[in-house]
């Protein structure tokens, strides 16, 4: 009897409780995003795809030492040396396979020239295995930039980990 | 061919929703009693351990994140424990608070998940979507400092892989402030909720003496009424500077687990609230050269610690003989690493004691002589993540 009481309050007094919070929340604001739309902005050290940096009179940053590849727990980064034309040297291929990519941002920490670093972009869906192997080319911010964006994000990244705003 | 056999075999999953991910359970059924239930477990092995033996210790923690992934930053502190037990590292004191606070951190993210996907299993949809709405706060914490939303490998061996965030203090707060609110409308829609109390009560039933003869841990353990709590009863990084309850359970079912684990939620609060409260200032990584990779900006204008990072990167660093076992307590119960070195950079033999693999084996016990559609149940107040599992 005291069994039946109980369930007796509870679905009288205590469950419509319940429904009053839905019944709430029906009348907030969504706080879902209409997403292809709009999009959230990333968090400074988000870890998205891969850019490769340029000095500021375009020469590329990236002198092929290996660190990237070194670090790598994925074994994603492929590279081969070369020397360019004042015999400074530099990647004749830089290849990063997106596809074993974890995106563990070790690369950019291992750089001991800020070369490598990753953007902000994360929409990567394609339907050819082979355009997931990314070259240099398609890493290299272009060059001359007129409103840099990535320069802000380099600037931004730098001041997240508290490192001088000091880019040559 | 006369079919003498009483018994039906059904065959649950491994393509189930409700067995979170891909379990596979053999079940014997006399009408609706469950007369035996086998879990097959293996079917998202990715030799993780394996793959660990032949990384350098470095590299092989964002392995980790990937076998719990619903808290990958017990994950991350288990394993670098581990290490810096093995390495003898001493830990800064801002290190070991900023760890106890992701850690808790994760521990209400991954309670969050369990208490949408377990009222979800019982019919109760909206849980879901409040309890994804409240974790995405944590998530975005979990971006502010590492980078990424699961897959943190923010906590490194040695401290932490940057700094805090800036605004981690208002950020954390904001969801001491929040989730208090948020629980009281978790228990208007399920406490006293008839439908879910008559799903629970009763259900998925394990006594202490069970539950300590099977060896399960964490909320499973606790909720039988058994005191056990590794952060209480051999504290690790720093938990001992910390005041909380540990929530036990009485009866050991499913709805008294879902009580203890509300009330874990609250004592997280409690501790974050301690450990943002009374963090230390001071670095983010011990000053050990040659075994911790140093700050960015020393990499840039010191030479010396320019030569540390490429011998540490590229050989990693050697490991002195011998062997450790470090548990902590995930979210899911104890989550212990056991790494044995033979004195190279790389770990001879990793072997991970997964909560979630332990509690899984008492499922037959929680179900057989149960009704069939409570299995769902069991499956779900074990909380279990197949990634854990079968790793």
């Amino acid at each position: 009897m005291k069994e039946v009481l109980k369930a007796v309050v509870n679905v009288f007094l205590k469950m419509p409780l319940g429904f009053m919070v839905t019944i709430k929340y029906f009348f907030r604001k969504p706080v879902t995003l209409d997403y292809p739309h709009k999009k959230r902005p990333m968090a400074p050290r988000y870890r998205g795809r891969h850019y490769l940096e340029r000095y500021d009179d375009g020469t590329e940053r990236c002198v092929c030492c290996g660190l990237c590849a070194a670090a790598c727990p994925a074994d994603a980064i492929y590279m081969e040396p070369e020397e360019n034309e004042k015999g400074e040297r530099r990647a004749r291929i830089y290849e990063i396979n997106l596809l074993r990519c974890i995106f563990c941002g070790f690369c950019e920490e291992a750089c001991p020239e800020e070369a490598i670093f990753l953007g902000h972009e994360y929409e990567f869906s394609d339907y050819e295995r082979s355009s997931f192997l990314w070259t240099k080319e398609q890493m290299l911010v272009q060059h001359p930039r007129k409103d840099n964006p990535f320069k802000r994000i380099y600037r931004r990244v730098r001041k997240a980990y508290g490192a001088p705003d000091k880019i040559s | 061919m006369s079919n003498t056999r009483k018994e039906m075999t059904l065959n649950m999953g491994p393509q189930h929703p409700s067995t979170h991910g891909v379990l596979r359970v053999v079940l014997e059924l006399d009408g609706e009693r469950v007369v035996k239930a086998e879990p097959v477990v293996g079917y998202l092995h990715t030799g993780i351990e394996k793959t660990m033996e032949n990384k350098l210790y470095y590299k092989a923690l964002p392995c980790t994140d990937r076998m719990d992934y619903l808290a990958p930053m017990s994950n991350n502190l288990g394993f670098c424990l581990a290490v810096e037990k093995l390495m003898e590292i001493e830990i800064p004191e801002k290190v070991k608070w900023a760890r106890v606070c992701l850690a808790e951190l994760t521990r209400i993210n991954s309670h969050l998940v369990w208490l949408g996907t377990h009222a979800l299993d019982l019919g109760a949809m909206s849980m879901l979507l409040y309890t994804f709405r409240e974790r995405e706060m944590i998530l975005d914490i979990y971006e502010a400092c590492g980078g990424q939303r699961m897959m943190t490998t923010y906590i490194r061996i040695g401290g932490l892989a940057h700094d805090l965030p800036p605004d981690f203090d208002k950020r954390v707060r904001e969801i001491i402030k929040v989730i208090p609110e948020r629980l009281v409308d978790y228990e208007n829609l399920l406490t006293r909720n008839e439908i879910f109390i008559n799903r629970t009560r009763n259900v998925a039933v394990i006594s202490a003496e069970d539950a300590i003869n099977y060896g399960l841990s964490g909320p499973m353990l606790r909720g039988s009424g058994v005191n056990h709590d590794l952060r209480k009863d051999n504290p690790y990084s720093g938990y001992e500077n910390f005041d909380f309850e540990v929530a036990l359970g009485q009866k050991g079912d499913a709805y008294d687990r879902y009580l203890l684990r509300l009330k874990e939620i609250r004592e997280s609060l409690r501790i974050i609230e301690q450990a943002i409260d009374g963090m230390p200032e001071g670095p983010y990584l011990a000053h050990v050269p040659g075994v911790v990779l140093p700050p960015k900006e020393d990499i840039l204008f010191k030479m010396e610690s320019l030569i540390f990072h490429f011998k540490i990167i590229t050989e990693g660093f050697k490991s002195p003989f011998g062997a450790v076992y470090q548990g902590i307590e995930s979210p899911k119960g104890e989550l212990g690493f056991y790494i044995s070195s033979d004195g190279s950079n790389k770990p001879n033999r990793v072997r991970v004691r997964p909560p979630s693999f332990v509690n899984l084996a008492a499922l037959p016990k929680l179900v057989e002589g149960g009704l069939f559609a409570d299995v769902v149940c069991a499956i779900g107040s074990t909380d279990i993540v197949l990634g854990e599992v079968d790793r």
